[in-house]
């Protein structure tokens, strides 16, 4: 595989005639990282992955993957390749012929480009699929033949746009747990677009949120949740409560409101949820805006309450971040 | 299940049968006809059963030479399926991307589908009779002494048939990349093919099953046309002009039988597709 490199964005801008879809960002993803471009629809984070892979050319700014400007070259003459949204496998073309597509367009002789597409297969765990055709394998399998189809190139970057968002829930968990592996096991960068916290935090070493054009905040999944700098970064990553104080918006984790008869802060609970291991508690404050606490079984057994009740709500003055 | 039907399925399914006989009784008269006894007129009933009127349709002898008509014909399809294939393709691929003037390019070529094809054809026959006087008149010495006309049928001819199939051609080659995911396209150049090979080893192979049936629309409307072949053909004609001519001075089945002969050369052309598209499924599969 080829050498990790660091990837840079410099003041990377691009309009679609009138409209602004990424403006000018400046993002640093360092060599082996897994980063997540998390974002609402249209926030700019498709348009930040196809203009790194070459699919869309910047309109200004700089990108730069190592020592090499890679702003205008082509897609293959990169060092990064893609993995599409639908995996966009070759309907006419077996498992084996899909992974060994761009070595064929090299003129790599038939016997290579098999023997190295069968290696591929392997790391995806795909060798006894060779011969399938694309229709006739699974959301999941399809994913690994495209991965694998990817990896071919041997690319310093493997751009993955919402590479899960075709797949059911269930194998949805799965198989990040395998894109992570593989990222570890190939010590290259991935990036990684997706629209899910989830999936973001589950999975990045460096977690990127987009919000129209601009990059709101950047972060370890830790620091994203633990210190969301605006109100759409805490709205976004979810958890929290965004409320008004004074002057200032604060916000307060939803595990860190803490419910108990005696404290000042007067609330009625308008819903209550179980959830299994927790419980969530929609909450009205008497002027109107509304907070949501989650609490342990264990933490709600010790003081019960129901809906329509009345309650007194608090939280530590350090569990209460200002917002920007 | 067990459910009954109501009067108005049995009204509506009376209607339909009626409606399919009208399609195709007809058809199935001349080709039962066709078989009449060396006896037999052109009418029922039936006077014995013989192949005779077909081998006097293909010893030629008749008022006309059926049998050149037929072979003109069936080189006359062959072209315009070439032609209609290779242009709707380009077309096709070409009107993906917005250009100057493609809106007015599209609707051109829609036109050519509205306007009465006696009138294209007309139009095609004036605009080659026009030629003619102005290469004969004012064209050089060495053109202008010999020419009588440019009007023939891969001229004039396959100009006129041009203007029925690319129409349905583009329309059908519009369906299909409207369903084509640009993806694929893009998942090729990300792995370093060029424009052609993207083009030889993505897109055509996809798009291919179509593509014969864009080939079997050119062949089968060519070689049934008559309106617009028939003031632009030049001097010799296509098999259902003769045909057409036959109808009023012929009064034995050997029509009936050319009629057949006709259809039946329609019917090899669709199953011959068919099976081709169901072989290039089968091998796709297969590997």
């Amino acid at each position: 595989m080829a050498t990790p490199a660091p990837l840079e964005l410099i003041a990377v801008t691009k309009r679609y005639r009138a409209t602004l879809a990424v403006d000018a960002i400046d993002l640093r993803i360092p060599a082996g990282t897994y980063c997540c471009l998390l974002g609402p629809s249209g926030c700019g984070k498709t348009s930040t992955l196809r203009m790194i892979a070459g699919h869309e050319i910047a309109s200004e700014g700089d990108i730069l993957l190592g020592a090499a400007n890679i702003t205008t070259l082509p897609p293959a003459a990169r060092g990064t390749a893609m993995m599409f949204q639908s995996y966009a496998l070759f309907p006419h073309l077996s498992v084996r012929d899909n992974v060994a597509f761009a070595l064929k367009m090299r003129g790599i002789d038939k016997a290579t480009r098999h023997r190295r597409a069968g290696e591929l297969l392997e790391l995806v765990a795909m060798s006894a699929y060779a011969d399938r055709l694309p229709a006739q394998l699974s959301g999941g399998q399809q994913q690994r033949v495209a991965l694998a189809r990817a990896l071919i190139t041997e690319p310093q970057i493997l751009l993955l746009d919402e590479p899960l968002s075709a797949l059911d829930p269930f194998l949805r968990v799965r198989m990040r747990a395998e894109l992570k592996r593989l990222q570890r096991e190939l010590g290259i960068s991935f990036i990684h677009v997706t629209h899910g916290q989830e999936e973001a935090m589950a999975l990045a070493d460096l977690v990127v949120l987009m919000n129209a054009g601009r990059i709101e905040q950047q972060g370890s999944p830790r620091e994203m949740f633990n210190r969301p700098r605006t109100a759409f970064a805490a709205r976004f990553m979810g958890g929290h409560n965004v409320l008004r104080r004074a002057d200032q918006q604060i916000a307060v984790r939803t595990d860190h409101i803490r419910i108990a008869p005696t404290h000042a802060l007067r609330a009625r609970v308008t819903e209550l949820e179980y959830q299994g291991t927790w419980l969530q508690a929609n909450l009205a404050l008497p002027d109107g805006e509304t907070l949501i606490a989650t609490l342990t079984e264990q933490q709600f057994d010790a003081a019960p309450f129901g809906a329509g009740d009345e309650v007194g709500i608090a939280w530590d003055d350090d569990a209460a971040h200002p917002l920007v | 299940m067990g459910e009954r039907r109501s009067a108005t399925f049995y009204a509506l399914a009376a209607f339909f049968g009626l409606y399919v006989l009208f399609l195709y009784g007809p058809m199935f008269g001349i080709f039962v006809l066709s078989f009449q006894g060396p006896d037999g007129g052109l009418t029922f009933p039936m006077n014995g059963v013989s192949l005779v009127w077909f081998e006097k349709l293909f010893q030629g002898g008749g008022i006309v030479d059926l049998g050149a008509a037929f072979w003109r014909s069936l080189a006359l399809g062959v072209v315009v399926m070439l032609l209609t294939v290779a242009i709707s393709v380009s077309a096709g691929l070409a009107f993906r991307t917005r250009f100057w003037g493609a809106g007015a390019l599209f609707y051109i070529t829609i036109a050519s589908l509205i306007v009465p094809s006696i009138i294209t054809s007309l139009g095609i026959g004036l605009e080659f009779r026009l030629l003619d006087d102005l290469v004969k008149n004012h064209g050089p010495d060495w053109l202008a002494e010999d020419h009588t006309t440019w009007m023939g049928l891969f001229t004039s001819g396959l100009g006129a048939h041009l203007t029925w199939t690319l129409p349905f051609g583009l329309l059908i080659m519009f369906a299909i990349f409207n369903r084509f995911n640009p993806a694929y396209e893009e998942a090729a150049r990300d792995l370093g093919a060029t424009p052609f090979q993207t083009f030889r080893h993505v897109v055509w192979p996809i798009i291919l099953p179509s593509v014969i049936g864009i080939g079997l629309f050119g062949f089968t409307l060519s070689w049934d046309e008559i309106a617009r072949s028939s003031q632009a053909i030049g001097e010799v004609n296509t098999l259902p002009l003769e045909l057409q001519g036959l109808t009023t001075t012929v009064t034995k089945p050997d029509i009936y039988a050319l009629g057949t002969s006709i259809s039946a050369v329609s019917f090899l052309v669709i199953f011959a597709s068919l099976f081709g598209i169901r072989l290039l499924q089968r091998r796709r599969a297969a590997r």
